[in-house]
């Protein structure tokens, strides 16, 4: 199988894969548990009355435990869904909804995922209060700004636990504490954290989490939302059915995506901490090389509150779509608004206060299991090579050469 | 994002690349866009005898499109005269390079920036 670090076959024009927050290939280990389940035991883990279902529950029941063991959860307290779209959904949508006479306001934060965001929209179209808390310049939120703005009618705080694009960990034991003390439920989208970093869901007081199959180099179409059960956490299903989940998403579970996501968070669970360390040696290989060889390079989100397998990196004066076609060598993504459908720079980005100049500036590049020294080193060259040339067509750099201070001159909008 | 050949080759092949003394007085400068919008255009025209321009030069901060609009402009405008070069449509732009919609408005910076190296060099000489 072809791994897909592997830099020798670079020539044959298949990028560097350096975009792990967008996905993660499966590990041929997750690849391997779940083939029997889609020929062989292809059973459905709700058929009762033979062997079939027996065999597929059994596994499904199986990875349950995995998945609730690397967060510190009881394996009753795991509810599949299709993602972690979808768990975000069902948290927000389902927590304010069973709640609602008595409690009518939400606060969550601006750097939230879409669907967290968007889902806080449709609910404030239904009637609810939604309070979107800013985060500071390095992209962490204030607790005493959280603390402030729980009142007697919030139902449920959401901040998710590391963000995608500039991997930032949020201080989820301390929003943890506050939210226990205030009496609101504590949820958090942990797609891109469960995996990268030790969680509890006990240590950490948090009563709904989102988890992604994709992001922990498992299957897509599959995910988790842990549910507290003590104190218990009702939710309103979104999904009505058969009642599968203990009611909270009906529908088969599709065992073989169940049986991935489970391998994939044991694999997880196991080679975390080795992981970690390996990729923030190449974190900082990465970082270090692009800044030695060029000026002007600036690092998006708290320096020590991150996950080293996020880099997001402003490159002053160079425009990040353009930079992205320099860099066909390598997979990454931007935080350009060019590369978004609409023309606004990244929301996620703006929050920290980035100038929009510089968000038109920036890369994404996530690292991963399979990314090697090779695919470091030649990232920082191909990236180094490819800015140095666009300063060289770059009006903005000229002028900073110059001495100019761009933020002079009065631009014409058109 | 899939790219026309035509702008795959003025982005890997700009042409005219680099800047004419602004102070010159045969020379219009135009500088249009905003990096709040993730475009600037620099576009500088030199004109000769009888109005006709001699040589072009761009410097573009901006994406694939954005350059490769720029870059081709400066090919036209060589050897034509002011009225002729204030006279080329962003609609010719965006189709010899296949532009897709959502990329029109590098087209239309491009025409502005033609306009705004002209006006430049009108203005220098009285006009």
């Amino acid at each position: 199988m072809t791994m897909v670090g592997d830099t020798k076959n670079m020539d044959a024009r298949r990028p560097v894969y350096l975009d792990y927050q967008a996905t993660t290939p499966c590990d041929p280990r997750v690849v391997d548990a779940m083939l029997p389940y889609f020929t062989e035991k292809f059973g459905n883990p709700h058929s009762r009355n033979h062997a079939y279902g027996w065999e597929a529950e059994e596994a499904v029941e199986q990875a349950r435990g995995e998945v609730a063991a690397i967060i510190g959860a009881d394996a009753k307290e795991i509810v599949f869904t299709s993602g972690a779209t979808e768990s975000n959904n069902l948290a927000l949508k389902g927590a304010a909804r069973f709640h609602k006479d008595r409690k009518d306001h939400l606060i969550t934060v601006v750097t939230e995922h879409k669907c967290v965001l968007d889902s806080c929209r449709h609910l404030e179209q239904e009637g609810f209060a939604v309070t979107y808390l800013p985060v500071k310049s390095n992209g962490l939120i204030d607790p005493e700004a959280l603390a402030a703005a729980i009142t007697e009618r919030t139902v449920l705080v959401s901040v998710m636990a590391v963000n995608n694009e500039i991997g930032v960990i949020q201080p989820l034991a301390e929003i943890g504490r506050l939210c226990r003390r205030a009496g609101v439920f504590f949820h958090t989208d942990a797609a891109q954290a469960v995996g990268k970093m030790p969680l509890d869901v006990n240590a950490m007081n948090i009563d709904l989490m989102s988890i992604s199959g994709h992001k922990i180099y498992g299957p897509k179409g599959i995910g988790a939302l842990y549910v507290r059960r003590r104190p218990r956490v009702r939710l309103q299903a979104l999904i009505n059915g058969g009642g599968q989940e203990r009611g909270m998403r009906s529908g088969t579970l599709p065992a073989p995506l169940i049986v991935g996501m489970g391998e994939a968070c044991r694999i997880a669970r196991i080679e975390m901490a080795d992981e970690a360390d390996r990729l923030r040696r190449l974190h900082d290989r990465l970082l270090t090389g692009v800044q030695q060889r060029l000026p002007d390079v600036y690092l998006n989100g708290d320096c020590e509150q991150r996950i080293p397998g996020n880099l997001n990196l402003s490159f002053a004066f160079v425009e990040g779509e353009g930079l992205m076609m320099g860099i066909k060598g390598i997979a990454v993504s931007s935080g350009s608004a060019c590369t978004s459908a609409s023309l606004e720079p990244s929301y996620v980005l703006r929050a920290l206060g980035v100038d929009a100049e510089m968000a038109h500036t920036s890369l994404r590049i996530g690292l991963g299991r399979y990314t090697t020294e090779a695919d470091i080193d030649y990232a920082v060259d191909h990236i180094v090579g490819a800015v140095s040339r666009l300063r060289e067509l770059s009006p903005l750099w000229e002028m900073h050469l110059e001495g100019i201070d761009i933020k002079s001159i009065q631009w014409a909008e058109h | 994002m899939s790219y026309s050949e035509k702008v795959i080759d003025h982005y890997e092949r700009p042409r005219n690349v680099g800047s004419f003394k602004t102070d010159d007085s045969d020379v219009g400068t135009g500088l249009v866009g905003a990096p709040a919008c993730g475009d600037v255009m620099k576009l500088q025209i030199r004109v000769g005898a009888g109005g006709i321009i001699e040589d072009a030069k761009f410097k573009t901060f901006g994406c694939g499109s954005a350059i490769a609009s720029s870059s081709l402009v400066t090919e036209w405008v060589k050897g034509k005269t002011l009225d002729e070069a204030a006279n080329i449509k962003n609609t010719e732009i965006a189709q010899h390079l296949a532009l897709p919609p959502v990329k029109i408005h590098c087209s239309v910076l491009a025409e502005d920036a033609i306009k705004a190296a002209i006006s430049d060099y009108k203005k220098k000489h009285g006009a």
